[in-house]
């Protein structure tokens, strides 16, 4: 055990559909021929049931494997794009995550480099003598129907366990500056960004800004250029990592790949993205240098350790789930930039009283069942007396979280009927290893990759929106393991 | 076990209004209609009933609540009246409060009326509608066909039936029931189709088309029931009477216990049946059973209830159904009427719709759809909910001396 401060695990979650950008753009042509440069590769897509908070439980319990949950002294959520602006959205990772209410948590928002920012404070304060904080950041940003945001971006999420002792990655220091430097900006209650010449932020904001910040950081940090491993550059645009490696004399092999190709570039989350894929192969003794950039420079110094455990999934596992899809309309349905007819089946009010939720939060948000301590039986919702017909035990049910356990199905449908913004919707009853049973929505599901016996895991969803009061209603759901 | 009510309750009239898309009706107007034939056939003054019981479903889509709209659209004499809901079993249910209240002595004479206006909905299938704040938060809305469709899966895999088998024989069950309805005029779609048009109709949810989904109709069905010895003294000769009448509700089990019910058949069907053969005497149901009327909201429904009222042995059922056991001409007859599939599925009506049909077949009076064996005991079959959730609902008349 060691005193070192640092990332002691990280985690990942890269929604599974990667929207072909041939795809966007053939749609497009016809209006932004100029599109065309930027339309190779794929770009990560969140499914309709997915939004920052769903994508951040996924990344949290990523980074959380094998790591006592009670040990966690806060967490928090670095987005543009949370779902709410005005309820605690780490609140309600928190209760997702069923950590103990002894927990703080934050939002932080405002621009693109407030996660390497939030972090550098996580470190600060573990040096200070803090317990573990998960800093959370997570990216689902909209943008405007032929836009070259729409190429560019990309959702994910990913968590960093931050804290002090056998750490991945050692916290060497870090240097910012703040400069209010508007390439792009988006006022309250807007759905997209307004984006100043690339050229501009290019010049003054990439090279300059950044490239002064780096000349900082190495002389305040005393570390030379030269001995970079890894040059994180969250930026996607063309050639802009290469250039500043350059400027800055960071050797040329250092410059870590920005996942442009493959997932887009995921905004606040991005820094903590391309830091957890270089964490993924980083050898002992490599210096990382990671930047965050949005109205000013964060630069961020790290010492690999080799210790890193690949996480369940992470960023490779990510990648490596991805589902390419052409389906350009379907992604404009999802992200509210098509209006479909919808049919009067989706008229059902999905008013969510306050009350039930929050007397039912461990089972709605955590998927907390119950367990009889006289006969073992599993069951979700947790009853005052057990389902269990040999012995109706009454009042002996104990918190019993099933959200981690594995499930085959039982039954299921997909059924084209129901109103889904994905149909055909897929559901069925679903037993869980160990005990207790549900009937479950089956998302991220295939045709012809649903069937008895199929196994699932759960994940934190969007169930269903209240759209005449503007609420997110979130809910777990199986998705078939691969 | 309670000793049962079976031969304490006659029916001495029933009505069944016209099923179908009844634009030009309100929900009061098709209890007239249904009413009007009862009490006819009964021979009967309103002011005889000393107590109805209305079943409903989808109330806030039609009558609204409480038992009002009953006494009102029949001008009852100030009588109590009773709503009941148990999703689509409601109809029997209403049943069942008019018998036990014979039964009882409370009444000599009670009404059950079931009546349901589902095509002021907009769109076609059923009203989505809420199951409760807490329910609503966790369980699956979905569609009908959506949960009933469950059960195919759930059976190809226990039994071991390929796809196709299974859908050729839930086919089988829809072309049936579209011959039998051919031949009802009161029935809501009275079209014969073939295997083919069954098979490659559109998915509504898998592996059930569009042919494998009842009608979803406006109607209302009625009951008035008495005593046998008032029904003697009101000059009825052919008296049909109550043998048995059941219901058990899911308590849970198959929905929560982990590794329990493996999502093929009805558990509470299964304990109705077995039930309600006890309370009628009924040993071997295949050879007794002179006919059945059973919930065919969707085609998998009825193969899987074949089975569950020990018609056909378990996993056996879809071969029993290709083999014709259940055709009009066969073995047991199912839905000689048409059935929920043909005749339609008005859901507070259905239930008594069934007993409506058996009562007709029993007395002979079914027209041109008669069954021919002069049957004797006849079964109905009412289920509410959805295979892992539900109300089964299991109903025996009979010739008295039967």
């Amino acid at each position: 055990m060691t005193t070192d401060t640092g990332i002691l695990s990280f985690g990942a979650y890269i929604p599974r559909h990667r929207l072909q950008r041939s795809a966007i753009y053939a749609a497009n042509a016809w209006f932004a021929g100029g599109l065309k440069g930027l339309a190779k590769g794929e770009r990560a897509t969140a499914n309709w049931d997915e939004d920052a908070l769903t994508m951040a439980v996924e990344a949290a319990r990523d980074a959380l494997e094998g790591f006592d949950r009670d040990e966690l002294g806060s967490l928090s959520l670095a987005s543009t794009s949370l779902p709410f602006i005005d309820r605690l959205n780490s609140g309600v990772v928190k209760e997702a995550l069923t950590l103990k209410d002894a927990t703080g948590a934050f939002d932080i928002t405002g621009g693109q480099r407030v996660a390497t920012s939030a972090l550098i404070q996580a470190f600060a304060a573990a040096k200070g003598g803090a317990k573990p904080h998960l800093s959370l950041a997570s990216e689902m940003r909209l943008s405007r129907p032929a836009s070259e945001a729409e190429l560019t971006q990309g959702d994910a999420a990913v968590g960093l366990l931050v804290g002090t002792g056998d750490v991945v990655a050692k916290f060497l220091g870090s240097h910012s500056t703040t400069i209010d430097f508007v390439d792009h900006f988006r006022m309250s209650g807007q759905d997209f960004d307004y984006t100043w010449e690339s050229r501009w932020i290019r010049d003054e904001g990439y090279t300059g800004m950044i490239g002064s910040a780096l000349k900082e950081a190495f002389a305040a940090l005393d570390v030379r250029a030269d001995a970079i491993d890894r040059f994180i550059v969250p930026i996607t645009a063309r050639g802009v990592a290469e250039g500043l490696a350059k400027r800055a004399g960071v050797k040329a092999e250092a410059v870590a790949d920005r996942l442009a190709a493959n997932v887009g570039e995921t905004g606040v989350a991005h820094p903590f993205l391309l830091l957890a894929a270089a964490l993924e192969e980083a050898k002992a003794g490599e210096t990382i240098a990671l930047i965050g950039f949005g109205q000013g420079v964060d630069v961020l110094l790290f010492e690999a350790t080799g210790k890193a455990q690949s996480p369940r999934r992470g960023v490779r596992g990510s990648i490596a789930r991805g589902a390419p899809t052409d389906n350009y309309m379907r992604w404009l349905f999802h992200r509210g930039n098509l209006m479909l007819d919808r049919g009067m089946r989706a008229e059902f009010d999905e008013k969510q009283p306050g009350t039930t939720l929050w007397r039912q939060r461990k089972a709605v948000l955590g998927l907390v069942g119950g367990r009889c301590t006289k006969t073992g039986t599993v069951q979700f919702p947790k009853s005052d007396i057990s389902v269990n017909p040999n012995d109706s035990a009454v009042h002996t049910q104990e918190d019993y979280p099933l959200a981690d356990k594995t499930a085959k199905v039982v039954t299921y449908t997909a059924d084209s009927l129901t109103y889904s913004p994905a149909p055909p919707s897929y559901y069925g009853m679903i037993d869980f290893e160990g005990g207790g049973r549900m009937m479950a929505e089956i998302t991220d599901a295939d045709a012809d990759d649903v069937e008895v016996g199929r196994e699932v895991r759960m994940m934190f969803r969007i169930k269903a929106v209240d759209e005449r009061r503007n609420f997110t209603k979130y809910f777990w759901k199986a998705v078939p393991v691969r | 076990m309670a000793s049962g009510i079976k031969d304490k309750v006659a029916i001495l009239g029933m009505g069944c209004a016209k099923f179908g898309e009844r634009w030009d009706m309100n929900a009061d107007s098709l209890m007239v209609e249904a009413y009007e034939e009862a009490i006819a056939d009964a021979g009967i003054e309103t002011s005889q009933i000393d107590a109805a019981w209305l079943g409903v479903a989808f109330d806030a889509v039609n009558i609204g609540p409480s038992g009002i709209p009953l006494a009102t659209a029949l001008r009852l004499n100030s009588v109590g009246v009773t709503k009941v809901e148990n999703y689509c079993a409601s109809g029997t249910e209403s049943f069942r409060g008019a018998v036990y209240a014979v039964a009882s002595g409370a009444a000599d004479i009670a009404l059950a009326l079931g009546v349901e206006k589902l095509k002021d909905t907009g769109y076609g299938g059923l009203p989505v509608r809420t199951r409760g704040t807490t329910f609503d938060m966790t369980g699956i809305t979905g569609s009908a066909p959506g949960q009933f469709a469950q059960l195919a899966s759930a059976y190809r895999q226990q039994h071991g039936v390929s796809k196709e088998d299974l859908k050729r024989a839930i086919a089988h069950v829809s072309v049936k029931s579209h011959a039998n309805g051919a031949k009802n005029p009161k029935a809501h779609l009275r079209k014969a189709v073939d295997m083919e048009t069954v098979l490659n109709a559109p998915m509504i949810a898998e592996p059930l088309g569009l042919f494998d989904c009842c009608g979803v109709s406006d109607g209302a069905a009625c009951a008035i029931v008495t005593t046998p010895e008032i029904a003697r003294a009101l000059g009825k000769k052919d008296l049909v009477t109550v043998k048995a009448l059941q219901i058990a509700t899911s308590n849970g089990w198959e929905l929560q216990q982990g590794g329990g019910w493996n999502g093929s058949y009805f558990h509470t069907t299964r304990v109705a049946a077995e039930k309600a053969y006890k309370e009628a005497g009924v040993t071997d149901p295949r050879k007794q059973i002179s006919l059945t009327e059973v919930h065919d909201c969707f085609s998998i429904t009825e193969l899987v209830t074949m089975e569950d009222l020990f018609l056909s042995k378990e996993g056996e059922g879809w071969k029993d159904v290709l083999d014709g056991v259940f055709d009009a001409d066969g073995e047991v007859p199912c839905q000689i009427d048409g059935g929920l599939k043909c005749f339609g599925h008005p859901i507070g009506a259905s239930g008594l719709r069934m007993i409506y049909e058996n009562y007709l077949q029993l007395l002979g009076r079914a027209g041109e759809r008669q069954r021919q064996t002069p049957p004797s005991l006849a079964l109905s079959h009412n289920l509410g909910g959805m295979p892992n959730q539900n109300v089964s609902a299991v109903a025996i008349v009979g010739m008295a001396d039967a």
